[in-house]
């Protein structure tokens, strides 16, 4: 079994769109959505749940305030500043804050404060025309989204397993942080999509870092490559330059976002040019995974 | 005034609100929030005139001291300490800097050192009619998977005279969250589309939670359907602006060039963006 991610570093250049599309064009594919802070595969694939279940990302403080006497030791050590307090209600946790160290659970000499398991989210295994697809949904605000993509992989990977999949398609989150080192570890091609701007490039730049950060196989595909075809060149130069395969060059066209509106992936709504590029791209990246 | 410029789904246009609207407003602050891909100084092309570095404390074992009783790797939330037979290993990349371990220690075999996870640099932009607009941002070392430390360093520099500008990452976890935290407004950028809208309505959840008030601004807002109008309305949340998509001015953009800069209209677009913004926060 393969595993293919597709990120961008910058958000809104196309990630989801090309996942999209990729997972109809693929054959005996499994599906898992590991932008779980701002998930959106499903608006496109319309997924019918099979199974559901909480996702315990760990442990949080609790306070019992009966056995609290104020002591203020918790507040005094907590470097998060996540304890707050008035004359009126005492010592409370502000759970925005927290980053749930249990540090002050340790500390407390009345055992006021127990570490309890936290509910973070829920996640999905659903039936798509696509294929079978894994999903979640982080709680508003929550903590612990790398170990929720990290579980969403890992239950794509049983599913892919389970189904005889030889591929499994990770729609990655923004950003070169956590979400996004739990959702390229150890994956056998990760695909950038990016777009000609300043911001794009440079964000590109950096998601490539973590990809040779973590020496993981790297593909790149311009998105709106004709909106600054100066830009779109500098980009190839850098393909060029790093041996990075350039595996598509997608037009601005506003018929993306048409797709999007009735739902359905660009190769299912158009057969226009956008839908030839990404079939080819889709022809290439199938070769580099030797599928 | 601290306001936040946010979004949900990345790309509807953050930084290009953010930017320009640090531009126009008077005696402005720009603070770049998205530390893990920081892109305002692309277009406001500030002087850097301070860099500091972020660090973070991490545990340092005295194998002196320590009789590898365990007590460190079992208080760790995060798995970052393993006490394996007479070693114990520190996964720094795992440590949140807590201090539970330094703390638990029976045997004050634990002192911290520090690991630098990225940096700030302090500096100043040119405004459109402005003197001087204040800039700062922070930056995540590339293979670091937290930016909220990075993210609280930032806001220490807000300074409560300016109208401050904070140009938040994207999504709705514990990045969006700690850029969002003690903000007096929140604005969202969106655009009309089935994504724009579904991440816009999670955004908006957690300005609620925290209480922040906030405003909608539609970017080509002509390039969709009308699902995000009616939200609003359903809501009561008000919209402050609306952008229709404009070619030459996603391609200035591309080359990182500031809209205020180039159109009147904008300029005068933007302007009235923060006396709304002033005038809601005034509410």
């Amino acid at each position: 079994m393969k595993e293919l991610t597709i990120i961008s570093g910058k958000g809104g250049t196309g990630k989801t769109t090309v996942t999209a599309a990729f997972a109809v064009l693929a054959k005996n594919t499994i599906l898992a959505d590991c932008d779980v802070d701002a998930a959106d595969l499903h608006l496109i694939l319309t997924p019918k749940e099979i199974s559901n279940a909480d996702f315990i990302g760990g442990r949080g403080p609790q306070l019992d305030s009966e056995k609290c006497t104020r002591c203020g030791e918790c507040q005094r050590l907590c470097r998060f500043d996540a304890i707050d307090f008035s004359e009126e209600s005492g010592y409370s946790i502000n759970e925005f804050a927290c980053d749930c160290c249990g540090l002050c659970a340790l500390a407390c000499p009345e055992e006021a404060i127990t570490m309890v398991d936290t509910i973070n989210g829920r996640w999905f295994i659903s039936n798509t025309r696509a294929g079978k697809m894994v999903h979640a949904r982080l709680g508003i605000g929550e903590d612990n989204s790398g170990k929720l993509v990290t579980l969403v992989r890992q239950q794509g990977k049983l599913l892919a397993q389970k189904e005889g999949s030889e591929l499994l398609i990770n729609d990655g989150p923004p950003g070169i942080g956590c979400p996004v080192t739990a959702a390229i570890t150890g994956v056998d091609l990760v695909l950038i999509v990016t777009e000609p701007t300043l911001s794009g490039m440079h964000d590109m730049e950096r998601v490539h870092g973590l990809c040779r950060h973590f020496d993981i196989p790297a593909q790149v595909c311009v998105n709106r490559f004709d909106l600054n075809l100066v830009n779109s060149q500098k980009i190839q130069d850098y393909c060029t330059e790093h041996n990075l395969p350039l595996v598509g060059e997608i037009p601005l066209d506003p018929i993306v976002n048409k797709a999007q509106v009735a739902r359905q992936s660009v190769v299912e709504y158009d057969c226009g040019l956008v839908s030839q590029v990404v079939r080819d791209m889709w022809d290439k990246v199938e070769k580099e995974l030797n599928l | 005034m601290i306001i936040a410029i946010a979004s949900g789904k990345g790309g509807t246009g953050k930084t290009t609100i953010a930017t320009n609207l640090a531009l126009v407003a008077p005696a402005s602050q720009y603070l770049d929030c998205d530390v893990e891909e920081p892109n305002g100084h692309l277009f406001l092309r500030p002087d850097i005139s301070e860099k500091r570095d972020v660090t973070m404390p991490i545990p340092k074992i005295d194998e002196e001291l320590c009789t590898y009783c365990g007590q460190c790797a079992a208080a760790c939330e995060f798995n970052a300490l393993a006490v394996i037979g007479k070693k114990v290993m520190v996964f720094s990349e795992l440590c949140h800097g807590c201090g539970a371990c330094t703390f638990i220690c029976p045997e004050k075999a634990i002192s911290e050192t520090t690991k630098v996870i990225g940096c700030l640099e302090i500096g100043t932009a040119k405004a459109v009619e402005t003197d001087e607009l204040f800039f700062v941002h922070g930056v995540s070392n590339i293979g670091n998977p937290l930016s909220p430390p990075i993210i609280k360093k930032v806001k220490k520099l807000v300074n409560d005279d300016c109208f401050a500008i904070l140009d938040a990452p994207p999504g709705t976890s514990c990045p969006m969250v700690q850029t969002l935290m003690g903000c007096d407004y929140c604005l969202f950028v969106t655009e009309p589309t089935p994504f724009g809208l579904n991440d816009l309505v999670l955004a908006v959840g957690v300005a609620r939670q925290l209480k922040i008030p906030c405003g909608i601004l539609i970017n080509r807002s002509d390039s969709g359907d009308d699902q995000i109008q009616e939200y609003c309305r359903r809501e009561a949340i008000p919209i402050l602006m609306e952008i229709p998509f404009d070619r030459d001015l996603a391609f200035a953009y591309s080359k990182g060039e500031a809209a205020v800069i180039h159109s009147q209209s904008l300029k005068e677009g933007f302007q009235k963006l923060h006396q709304r913004i002033v005038a809601e926060v005034g509410k």
